[in-house]
């Protein structure tokens, strides 16, 4: 079985973010990268159906040159080869003609399985699954917990709110957008750190793969979100805060 | 083009998800006609339901190709009717079953969805659509591009109180659907745990999430918790690394809860789990970072380290009940 993981690299989780001089995006100096969390499940979940049932696990990352580290890391973790495409101003595509530019890429692999994350932790759409399986005529499923393999078919466990739970049948190719949670992620291991230099990173460029970038949806301003609520901010020593919040939850909240 | 169509969503219940009521009441504060669809097996009774505030008109789409929901039927179904009736906006409510078709339709349309939407602003002709970047710390302003927009919009941004009465005709519309086109086969949706706690029922709740980083620093929590008589609940990613059973998990996935007092250490505040807490009457959050997305809905705020700050407040609330 073929396995494709489409994988993304974002600033890390507990980045402090600053918007840039032209309010547009955030300023990138000082920040460090990884892995978007969802996709880390995703390719978890690759690396253990190709166990399961052999093949091979490509990584397909759109991204500027620095997203190597990305798929160095993926690889280092198991996957057996990747797809780099290689564009310093992903920016200028929306959500749709990105979704092209990874179907473009995708279709040439003509994979039986296609994976990726839920939703990125930095523009957060929760779309680019959904989109590729459209734009490919494939059938999808999202937020994945488990995935079972049968014949030429595929049966997954969804979530859904508050609590619920679906299994649903889908046939093969299919994509399917991975829960975060859903198993617990490896380490890359010394061994596989050192075997990930040996393998193939093919780089390509959105020109070569015949998409443009489009913009059905413009991001004009990045700004702090404004406070709805005022937040009271009790200021001290931890001791000092911790008496006046005390103060606070036995007068005023009188949840003491 | 021309119009709003907001689309409604079904539960497995038959009744209908309450954020489309929020969602047809964002459509209505705008100057424009409002129509409401909803699709499935029988939703009369969520039609009805529509058909009592004040809109142009309410669709019900029925097929028996619909009785369970699936992205495919659903997205078929939609263009279908968006097709015959050519709006100018389209809004969904952003709940798992929008975000698992709503991409789908728009991709199929040619158009872009802007997603998790939490205002809309009227510009001249367009419109502004502002959504969350950067797990909630940023704020981003989207203009659509001319023609058909596509928005979901986030649980909690607008108020269902706000929506105003009516008497609405339904129309009920049989859209052409073939069977080989589903390709989704859905079983029946269960539940995991018997849900032995209720946290819903729980006046005060002391919650933790990523920032507790081990185990067993936990029992800083549920020290805290004993001392102030709390139930101990949590953010998705400590359910998610067995920390604390499932059944502890407040947001989306999890429980909702309304308690007299919620304590939040450590919880960044991701719009996933702040869904299923921000109705609390009092909300105190514990975090090193002063930008986190939970000092947004915060009555009271301590910006610092909560290992720090844990074992004082524990000390002073036992000093306080002595």
């Amino acid at each position: 079985m073929k396995i494709l993981v489409a994988l993304k690299q974002v600033p890390a989780r507990d980045s402090l973010f600053k918007v840039d001089a032209a309010g547009r995006w955030i300023d990138t100096a000082d920040l460090s990268y990884e892995i978007n969390e969802p996709d880390a499940y995703a390719l978890e979940s690759g690396l253990r159906l190709k166990e399961q049932h052999g093949g091979e696990v490509v990584a397909l990352c759109a991204g500027p040159e620095g997203a190597a580290s990305a798929i160095r890391e993926a690889l280092a973790k198991g996957a057996d080869r990747a797809i780099h495409i290689q564009d310093d101003n992903l920016l200028a595509y929306d959500s749709l003609s990105l979704g092209r530019m990874l179907a473009a890429a995708a279709r040439a692999e003509a994979p039986d399985l296609i994976l990726t994350g839920l939703q990125s932790d930095d523009i957060g759409s929760g779309q680019t699954g959904v989109i590729l399986a459209e734009v490919l005529g494939l059938p999808h499923a999202t937020i994945i917990m488990d995935i079972e393999v049968h014949d030429g078919a595929l049966r997954v466990k969804r979530e859904l709110e508050d609590g619920w739970f679906q299994h649903v049948a889908l046939p093969r190719p299919a994509v399917l957008t991975v829960q975060s949670g859903s198993s617990k992620l490896r380490y890359a291991t010394l061994m596989g750190i050192k075997k990930a230099k040996t393998k193939e990173i093919k780089v390509v460029s959105a020109p070569e793969l015949g998409v443009a970038p489009e913009a059905g949806a413009v991001l004009e301003r990045l700004s702090l979100p404004e406070r709805t609520k005022r937040t009271v901010l009790l200021e001290g020593t931890p001791e000092q805060q911790a008496a006046a919040l005390v103060e606070k939850l036995k007068h005023e909240v009188r949840a003491l | 083009m021309s119009g709003i169509l907001v689309v409604a969503e079904l539960t497995a219940q038959g009744g209908l998800h309450k954020l489309s009521l929020e969602t047809l009441a964002a459509a209505q504060a705008m100057d424009a006609p409002v129509s409401a669809v909803v699709f499935g097996q029988n939703a009369g009774e969520a039609a009805a339901r529509l058909a009592r505030y004040r809109l142009e008109k309410v669709f019900a789409l029925d097929h028996e190709l619909l009785a369970q929901y699936t992205a495919d039927g659903a997205t078929a179904a939609l263009d279908w009717l968006i097709e015959r009736v050519q709006p100018e906006l389209v809004l969904f409510p952003h709940t798992y079953q929008a975000r698992d078709y709503a991409p789908k339709l728009a991709t199929r349309r040619g158009r872009v969805l802007v997603s998790d939407v939490i205002a809309i602003q009227k510009q001249a002709q367009a419109i502004v659509l502002r959504r969350q970047l950067f797990q909630g710390k940023l704020a981003g302003d989207y203009r659509p591009a001319p023609g058909m927009v596509f928005a979901s919009l986030q649980a909690g941004a607008w108020r269902a109180d706000a929506l105003i009465p009516g008497e609405t005709p339904i129309e009920t519309l049989t859209p052409e659907l073939a069977a080989a086109e589903i390709r989704q086969q859905p079983e029946a949706p269960f539940r995991e745990s018997s849900r032995e706690v209720d946290l819903s029922a729980a006046p005060l709740i002391v919650a933790v999430g990523r920032g507790i980083k081990e185990e067993s620093n936990l029992e800083l929590a549920r020290e805290l918790a004993g001392v102030l008589g709390a139930e101990l609940a949590a953010s998705r990613p400590v359910c998610d690394n067995g920390w604390l059973p499932m059944e502890r998990q407040v947001g989306s996935s999890g429980q909702t809860v309304a308690p007299k007092l919620y304590l939040a250490l450590g919880i960044s505040g991701a719009i996933q789990h702040l869904v299923g807490m921000k109705g609390s009457q009092c909300i105190v959050a514990i975090n090193k970072d002063p930008d986190a997305p939970i000092f947004e809905v915060a009555d009271y705020g301590i910006v610092g380290d909560l290992f720090e700050v844990v074992p004082a407040l524990i000390a002073e609330a036992a000093k306080a009940k002595s």
